[in-house]
């Protein structure tokens, strides 16, 4: 699945309608998001944020519209394939029984170069050093991990596979303040050590602002407005997001 | 394994038929008197449900009845089998025991999706059907196939074990996606196959359906001596004969439980996900 960093929008979603008990949880979705760089979606609880990105790595299909990645739809890949490529981080962790290098070799057995990577010494440390964590991480039962040591195992899992795309669906809305910052400066340093392409649904606004480079406002459902990070905060065009920030700032 | 001449006494003991054969003394007959005055025994049972209040008096009465009648028809019916014996009237009775045992295990399963009466129905159908031909064909070998006398009592047992196999298998599996449904849905998002992603489930439902089976075989004549056992000596078998037979009926219940257990969950599992392996949203479909 090539297609280089910067080198078109990584997903594009085309008036895409979900549908959910008789409601339209997204209601005519069209937005691009590029490659290579952070994203922030934001918007008020309800709003579609987890929906969206749920579309993503095709957790759900949308009733109508079209999702495509790298220029493909996402239909045209298979479903497998496109998940070990877009890995998703779950708001509130999900370990998987056993210890934390369980849980890691689990998701390595999954990606498609697998057999190869797991067969490399030293796999499990070098994957505990990218999201921070010591070594000694690997023995630890990971049902008995903070809520950040979680999350920051959840990523580590989504990295063993081998993504290009990382989904984080409010990764630290569980954290306090400092576990939540150091847990983003992680995921900034992956963004930029590694190209990692990052789609990140908060609404802590100021997350948002210090860490992505794009931003989408969603509303009921429909996309307010979407664009720069900087220009957004400074310059909004829509009055929905002025009120969104400066009520939620 | 052979069992000779006893197959006779199993076919007493299946058909609970009065008449004694050469190896034991006949058996008591039970007349509508001596009927009668073991509903006395029932009395004694209402009559503690009234003293303490229960409400369980009427409860009795009604069950009572039911249980004559029912039993009565069953044994009419059982009459008119084992006197028409035609094979395709003994596999037209086998049929309705099945339905009945499909419609029991299935309306047990709580929250239940509609699918899960077919998967049932064909579950039993093949986990029954095959342990009563090997039964039949290879173990037992009566001098017709399709004697009722065999095939009803033993077919009986098998269907309400798979029964009762079934519809464990199904509630767990039910209740185990539901409590793991992040669990799963975070093997899908890795990238796993839904049988991956559902395999802590799939064996937690396989081994609560299989436990009765297993404290079975370990519990049988220290706990309870087994209805079909009881039954035979009573019809004046030899215990010794009894219990062979009971060794083959224990095993061949174990045999039918993983069958028909094995094919619900593989197959009600499927249920549980979309063509582009995503989870079904919540909710009866
Ligand atoms: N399976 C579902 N069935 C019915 N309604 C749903 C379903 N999933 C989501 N919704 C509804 O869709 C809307 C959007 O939900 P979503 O989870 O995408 O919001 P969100 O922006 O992520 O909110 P939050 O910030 O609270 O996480 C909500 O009103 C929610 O109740
Ligand atoms: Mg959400």
């Amino acid at each position: 699945m090539g297609g280089a960093a910067g080198v078109g929008p990584a997903f594009e979603l085309v008036d895409v309608v979900e549908e959910r008990g008789g409601s339209r949880v997204l209601d005519g979705v069209s937005v691009t998001l590029p490659a290579g760089g952070i994203t922030a979606v934001m918007g008020p609880s309800g709003a579609g944020k987890t929906s969206l990105l749920r579309l993503l790595n095709r957790l759900d299909d949308p009733s109508s519209g079209e999702v495509r990645f790298l220029g493909r739809p996402v239909r045209d890949y298979p479903v497998r394939e496109l998940r070990c490529a877009v890995g998703f981080v779950f708001q509130t962790p999900v370990m998987f029984p056993g210890t934390v290098a369980d849980n890691l070799r689990r998701a390595v057995e999954l990606s498609p170069s697998g057999a190869a990577a797991g067969a490399a010494a030293g796999w499990i440390e070098r994957l505990l050093e990218a999201v921070e964590l010591d070594g000694d991480y690997g023995a630890r039962d990971a049902d008995r991990l903070s809520g950040g040591e979680k999350q920051r195992v959840a990523l580590a899992r989504a990295l063993a596979t081998g993504p290009q795309v990382l989904l984080l669906d409010e990764p630290t809305s569980a954290l306090d303040p400092e576990v939540a910052e150091r847990l983003l400066a992680t995921v900034s340093r992956l963004n930029a050590e590694r190209g990692h392409t990052v789609v990140m649904v908060t609404h802590r606004l100021a997350e948002a602002r210090q860490h992505s480079a794009f931003a989408v406002m969603l509303e009921a459902g429909r996309v307010v407005e979407s664009g720069a990070t900087t220009e957004l905060f400074e310059r909004p065009r829509q009055a929905r997001t002025r009120a969104y920030l400066s009520s939620a700032g | 394994m052979t069992l000779g001449p006893g197959l006779t006494l199993l076919a007493q003991a299946g058909a609970g038929a009065g008449a004694g054969a050469g190896a034991g003394t006949p058996p008591v007959d039970v007349s509508w008197v001596e009927l009668g005055l073991a509903a006395g025994l029932v009395l004694v049972a209402m009559g503690v449900s009234s003293w303490q209040r229960l409400g369980l008096t009427r409860g009795f009465a009604v069950g009572a009845v039911r249980a004559v009648v029912q039993l009565l028809g069953v044994g009419y019916v059982l009459v008119y089998l084992f006197a028409a014996n035609r094979w395709w009237l003994v596999l037209l009775a086998l049929l309705v025991m099945l339905a009945a045992a499909t419609k029991t295990s299935t309306d047990r399963v709580k929250e239940r999706r509609r699918t899960i009466v077919p998967i049932a129905g064909v579950a039993m159908l093949v986990g029954a059907g095959v342990t009563l031909a090997y039964v039949d064909a290879i173990v037992l070998r009566p001098g017709e196939w399709y004697d009722p006398r065999y095939l009803v009592p033993i077919f009986g047992m098998i269907a309400g074990n798979a029964m009762n196999g079934a519809a464990l298998a199904a509630e767990r599996l039910q209740s185990e996606m539901e409590a793991r449904r992040g669990e799963v849905e975070a093997y899908l998002a890795l990238g796993a196959a839904p049988a991956r992603a559902s395999a802590e489930p799939v064996r937690r439902a396989l081994t609560a359906a299989l436990i009765p089976s297993v404290n079975g075989l370990a519990v049988v004549g220290l706990v309870a001596l087994p209805g079909m056992m009881t039954g035979q000596i009573l019809a004046g078998s030899s215990p010794l004969l009894a219990v062979r037979y009971q060794i083959v009926v224990a095993f061949m219940l174990a045999g039918a439980v993983a069958i028909t257990s094995a094919i619900v969950v593989l197959w009600y599992r499927r249920t549980f996900f979309t063509a582009a392996e995503q989870l079904v949203a919540r909710g009866p479909g």
